[in-house]
């Protein structure tokens, strides 16, 4: 099989999950009315397949520092920062970043992707072993493979199972990064954070906490399931991503070893990649700032994500074990998830369909992401239509 | 279990496999994980986190680019638990 043909063989296996004509995967969205709306052809559907926790994406403060950065600054920073050079906006969200979490330092990266590719490269080489959660983000597992160290799988949220491939690991353990997610992108169930970090005490490992899901979304603040549990200081390395709650797109890494610094000189991925372009900037800045403040906007956002839980647990689906912003019903078949999407599709409500093998353990998944600006009446028909389905999909099994 | 030498855990591998796949044609050593099983990445590292546990081993997941077939899996299993 040459290189097209393996490209063929992948469309095909792809094109034996959805018929003809379901673009369930990167679906044309034609317009985009408001944090909540879309046009999707000719429906106008409310979303709930984006990750715009706290519904900011047209707050008027992160549009207009956007503006009036391209008006000051330009398009585009058309280049790396080693090479380019560092805008003020580039330092200056870095250090609002690192004060947000009362860490020393922080780094800003292109994407979020980034971020998890050049700190954890950045970390760990060649020798070293990388202890990662089964259910890692797709960033995760990428990371562990361009920094050349060992890696080791434990069963997602499995503290047993964790603590024994520690074990195994021997002296090994003294260069062993471990790596959890705050909120877990395809079930929205949240990290054993007190155990891991005992574990990492225990063990005395390295351990960097993912929190792109949870930044603005748990703890007083929004920091995240550090400040949720209380141990902001116990966590070695955070990461996240301004492309959820913040709207916009670029990843950071804040930490209070002085030795983050050093990533900018190591991190292939920090260093061969443009620079976030002003407006970006501009807008993560000014979104952050919300965020800090924004205990209303979360407020709002959880009582939406429990009103839309309990209604679809109410109504008999299986959902994941956490009430939160990510909401997944988990069906058995691919033809039972896509019966399911198509038919909220038809009733205007967008979200996303997963099949294996993306979704855990061979089952698939229809997942809601809620925001802050859903009104309770859009949550309410949601449920509602979830609820009239789910004789359909049952029938269906 | 302990001191298990290659013929076991090819043993093993073939009718955790056969359970795995539902394969109704005979598992080999040369039978491709992939190509002839169908096994999918997921299920592939599912079914290492067993073989870790029966072994007590631990098998990084970057030593897998290298495996393709039955007996390869088997190679690296014991190499792994062979090694002082």
């Amino acid at each position: 099989m040459n290189l097209l043909e393996k490209l063929d063989a992948s469309a095909a296996a792809r094109k034996a999950l959805l018929p003809d004509g379901v673009g369930a995967f990167g679906i044309p969205i034609e317009e985009v009315y408001s944090a909540t709306e879309a046009r999707i052809g000719d429906r106008r559907v409310l979303l709930l397949g984006t990750n715009n926790y706290l519904g900011l994406t047209f707050a008027p403060e992160c549009v207009r520092a956007a503006h009036e950065a391209i008006d000051k600054e330009g398009t585009g920073t058309t280049g790396s920062r080693m090479a380019n050079g560092s805008y003020s906006g580039h330092r200056a969200l870095e250090r609002e970043f690192a004060d947000f979490y009362q860490c020393s330092s922080g780094i800003v990266f292109t994407t979020g992707y980034q971020a998890n590719l050049g700190t954890i490269a950045g970390l760990a080489g060649p020798g070293d072993t990388i202890l990662i959660d089964g259910d890692s983000h797709a960033s995760i597992y990428d990371g562990c493979i361009l920094s050349g160290a060992e890696i080791i799988r434990f069963k997602h949220n499995d503290m047993a199972d964790m603590e024994k491939r520690l074990r195994r690991l021997g002296d090994r353990v003294e260069t062993t990064l471990i790596i959890a997610e705050g909120i877990y992108s395809m079930l929205g169930d949240q990290a054993p954070l007190a155990e891991i970090v005992r574990l990492k005490k225990a063990y005395r490992c390295i351990l960097l906490l993912d929190e792109a899901h949870s930044l603005g979304v748990l703890g007083e603040t929004g920091q995240g399931l550090v400040e949720k549990t209380g141990l902001l200081n116990e966590v070695d390395f955070i990461t996240g991503t301004f492309s959820k709650s913040l709207c916009s797109i670029g990843g950071f890494c804040v930490s209070n070893h002085p030795q983050l610094e050093q990533l900018r000189f190591v991190s292939h991925p920090y260093i061969f990649t443009a620079s976030p372009s002003p407006a970006t900037i501009a807008s993560t800045r000014a979104a952050l700032e919300l965020l800090r403040k924004g205990s209303h906007l979360r407020d709002r956002l959880w009582r939406n994500c429990t009103q839309l839980y309990s209604t679809l647990q109410e109504a008999g689906y299986m959902l994941g074990p956490d009430p939160g912003p990510v909401i997944a019903a988990i069906v058995d078949t691919p033809q039972q998830a896509l019966l399911l999407w198509q038919n909220l599709l038809e009733h205007n409500i967008y979200v996303n369909l997963i099949l294996p093998p993306a979704a855990p353990e061979g089952k698939s998944l229809v997942r809601c992401s809620v925001n802050a600006a859903h009104t309770t009446e859009q949550i309410t028909y949601v449920g509602d239509t979830f609820s009239k389905l789910h004789k359909l999909v049952r029938s269906n099994s | 279990m302990s001191d298990s030498n290659y013929d076991e855990i090819m043993q093993l591998l073939c009718d955790r496999l056969s359970s795995l796949t539902n394969s109704s044609s005979q598992i080999t050593p040369e039978t491709n994980l992939i190509s002839q099983l169908s096994i999918d990445s997921i299920k592939l590292l599912n079914l290492i986190m067993e073989i870790e546990d029966t072994f007590d081993i631990s098998i990084p997941i970057n030593a897998l680019t290298d495996v393709q077939t039955v007996h390869e899996l088997a190679d690296l299993v014991y190499r792994i638990k062979s090694a002082p």
